[in-house]
């Protein structure tokens, strides 16, 4: 993106027109305009016209990577929040172990925390998420925070780079969930250090050259600590 | 109901020294509670109201369902300690009504389709009543709605009109509600000029009501302008840090 001011869009605002461009994410069309449909970033690409929400809830789509936590363990399946507007449905066919009838409990239990992939959302929006992929297993140890769902590209940062940023500075191992879940593990101080720098992140997601900003901030940190 | 209260003087002052076409003061502030999706604390007057939106969540019970969109339960409560004599708290006939009438003006402008078997729970407190007040939750609702980044065509926007002393004004206060001729509260949606809601207490004549209902939906366009800036000014802090 340009350096441009990012202007903040607001529900039924004129964004354009549907002659010249099209019309994206967070927008509708009606009598041939197009209008902003939610609070968000406006964001004017060479064909569409997005709206990036600022708000709001994860609005899960296939092969998102979640971090959800079981809520309730059934006969051959369990019910999982991952803070979308729905449960999402792990059928005993989509985990690596071979759980018997009945005998879910043993493997997954209300409260567990577990890093899944979203398998499919029909058009009722039906969610099922499945753990038979690389990386994708049941939590153990760690910290596990909530950021909102919209500012989680701004955690991750362009290809990567705050993210990794973070992962340098605070020596924590870090993985952040599409849908705004955040789970940190390393020494307690460490990931005191990277929760707080996670909140930083959140409050100023609006700025410019944040991951500049939150480089320097982290070096000062760590110089501190080694005069110490 | 007659009275000697003066409520016009002869210069076409109101009684708290508006002019006809005057409104009266409108706070508006968003994002007050944090467990809340969306939030709106509203002064309207005398009239306090906070609104909190949650959802889209599942709907329960289960039979609320709708498999095509989202269902909208708004509950407009009003305080014990909201009126001048303590009101009996709970629901009642009029604060059913009202959470109905204003579920079904919400529902006409969010794109409830993209949530089917959800339901979004707007809740409506009234904390202090001057007249009004259906208005007031309404035009917070919609506040809190926008706040929650939930998908909508427009933010509906409410206001009333009315008749005092055989005169058309705009935005009636307690006295003019209680000894005045007539009330038309009506909801719009600003952008398109839409009527999401229309009640009336009292009699107007059809040249009455035309008039008082183009003064409403004029005092609506002057809200909505106050509720879009509420709405701007949470950004504005974050954008210069």
């Amino acid at each position: 993106m340009s350096e441009e001011k990012r202007e903040v869009v607001i529900p039924s605002q004129l964004l354009g027109d549907v002659k010249t461009k099209k019309a994206g994410q967070g927008t509708f069309i009606e009598n041939g305009k197009i209008y902003a449909e939610r609070v968000g970033v406006l964001n004017i690409g060479p064909e569409y016209i997005n709206v990036i929400p600022l708000e709001g809830r994860y609005d899960p789509t296939k092969d998102d990577f979640v971090i959800g936590v079981v809520e309730e363990p059934m006969a051959s399946s369990w019910l999982v929040d991952i803070r979308a507007a729905y449960p999402a449905l792990l059928h005993v066919n989509e985990v690596p172990w071979d759980v018997e009838f009945n005998e879910t409990e043993k493997y997954l239990n209300r409260g567990d925390c577990i890093m899944a992939k979203v398998l499919q959302v029909d058009m009722e929006k039906k969610l099922q998420i499945t753990l038979k992929d690389r990386n994708l297993y049941k939590i153990k140890g760690g910290h596990i925070i909530d950021v909102e769902p919209s500012k989680v590209p701004r955690v991750i940062g362009k290809k990567g780079s705050m993210i990794s940023l973070l992962k340098k500075y605070t020596q924590c191992r870090i993985f952040v969930g599409q849908n705004g879940r955040v789970w940190i593990d390393g020494d307690d101080k460490n990931i005191e250090k990277a929760i707080n720098t996670i909140r930083i992140i959140q409050k100023e997601s609006l700025s410019f050259g944040l991951t500049n900003k939150i480089e320097e901030m982290l070096k000062k940190e760590n110089k501190d600590v080694q005069i110490l | 109901m007659k009275s000697d209260v003066k409520l016009l003087d002869s210069h076409g002052k109101r009684i708290d020294g508006r002019k006809t076409d005057e409104l009266r003061d409108i706070k508006i502030e968003v994002g007050v509670l944090h467990r809340a999706e969306g939030s709106c604390y509203l002064e309207w007057g005398g009239n306090k109201v906070i609104a909190a939106v949650y959802g889209p969540r599942e709907a329960v019970p289960r039979h609320t369902q709708n498999p095509l969109k989202a269902i909208i339960n708004a509950r407009y409560n009003m305080a014990a300690f909201s009126v001048e004599d303590r009101k009996k708290p709970g629901p009642d006939r009029r604060s059913r009504e009202i959470s109905k009438v204003i579920s079904e003006a919400l529902e006409k402008v969010v794109l409830t389709e993209r949530f089917p078997r959800a339901s979004i729970d707007v809740n409506v407190e009234i904390l202090d009543a001057e007249a009004g007040t259906r208005c007031a939750g309404l035009t917070a609702a919609a506040v809190a709605l926008a706040d929650a980044g939930i998908p909508m065509r427009d933010i509906p926007v409410a206001c009333a009109a009315g008749k005092v002393e055989g005169k058309v004004v705009l935005d009636l206060g307690k006295e003019e509600d209680n000894f005045g001729d007539a009330d038309l509260p009506i909801a719009i949606s600003p952008r398109t000029n839409e009527i999401l809601l229309l009640q009336m207490d009292g009699h107007l004549t059809l040249d009455e009501f035309d008039e008082a209902l183009e003064l409403a939906m004029k005092g609506c366009h002057i809200v909505s302008d106050i509720q879009k800036k509420a709405i701007m000014k949470k950004y504005e802090n974050t954008k210069e840090a």
